[in-house]
């Protein structure tokens, strides 16, 4: 799993079955220190509360299809988890 | 498997079922020199600690099997701690 920070929604009204209701978000992938790193990508939203500005943690692959309550639908990467807090202790 | 090394946690109360009160560890993956190359979070199931060299499992299937589950967004597991590391007939620094 990654970090990213949400950075937009995506709207989409005409979809494939199994993902009505489904959260879409633009996401940066962060590295550890939370500066951005690669191309923003769309992950689907499997905790269904995060938002704009927040730090997530996201999973990519076929995990990803596993993570919405309907398994097996057609996702690439979907958001785990909200970030409280990265505690990196032995850095500086 | 990768040799990666425990450099942070992630406190999240916000997450899928999954990993609720499973500890998730920040690890960097470390490459052949032993410098780190990217990270990942992974799950902990050996108590590693920060600092710690650790042995982490990135694969779908092998992680729901630890976790005793049919299906799950899970994938990368911190499956043991590195005790000593030798490439090449040399020894590598594990602390």
């Amino acid at each position: 799993m990654q970090l990213a920070r949400v950075i937009g929604t995506v709207v989409a009204s005409e979809k494939v079955a199994g993902l009505d209701g489904v959260r879409f978000l633009i996401v940066q992938p962060l590295d550890k220190h939370q500066s951005p790193k690669g191309d923003p990508l769309v992950a689907a939203d499997a905790v269904s509360m995060a938002g704009p500005g927040e730090i997530v943690y996201f999973v990519a692959s076929r995990e990803a299809a596993e993570a919405l309550e309907e398994r097996f639908v057609p996702v690439d990467h979907a958001i785990c988890g909200i970030v409280d807090q990265v505690h990196l202790g032995l850095e500086p | 498997m990768k040799v990666g090394r425990v450099v942070g946690t992630i406190v999240s109360t916000i997450n899928i079922p999954l990993f609720d009160s499973q500890r998730m560890l920040l690890c960097d993956l470390l490459d052949i020199d032993g410098n780190a190359a990217g990270y990942t979070i992974a799950i902990d199931v050996v108590d590693a600690g920060e600092g710690d060299t650790v042995l982490i499992l990135d694969e779908g299937t092998s992680a729901r099997q630890i976790m005793g589950r049919e299906w799950g967004a899970i994938r990368a597991v911190v499956v043991g701690i590195v005790d000593q590391l030798a490439i090449d007939g040399e020894l590598r620094d594990v602390s």
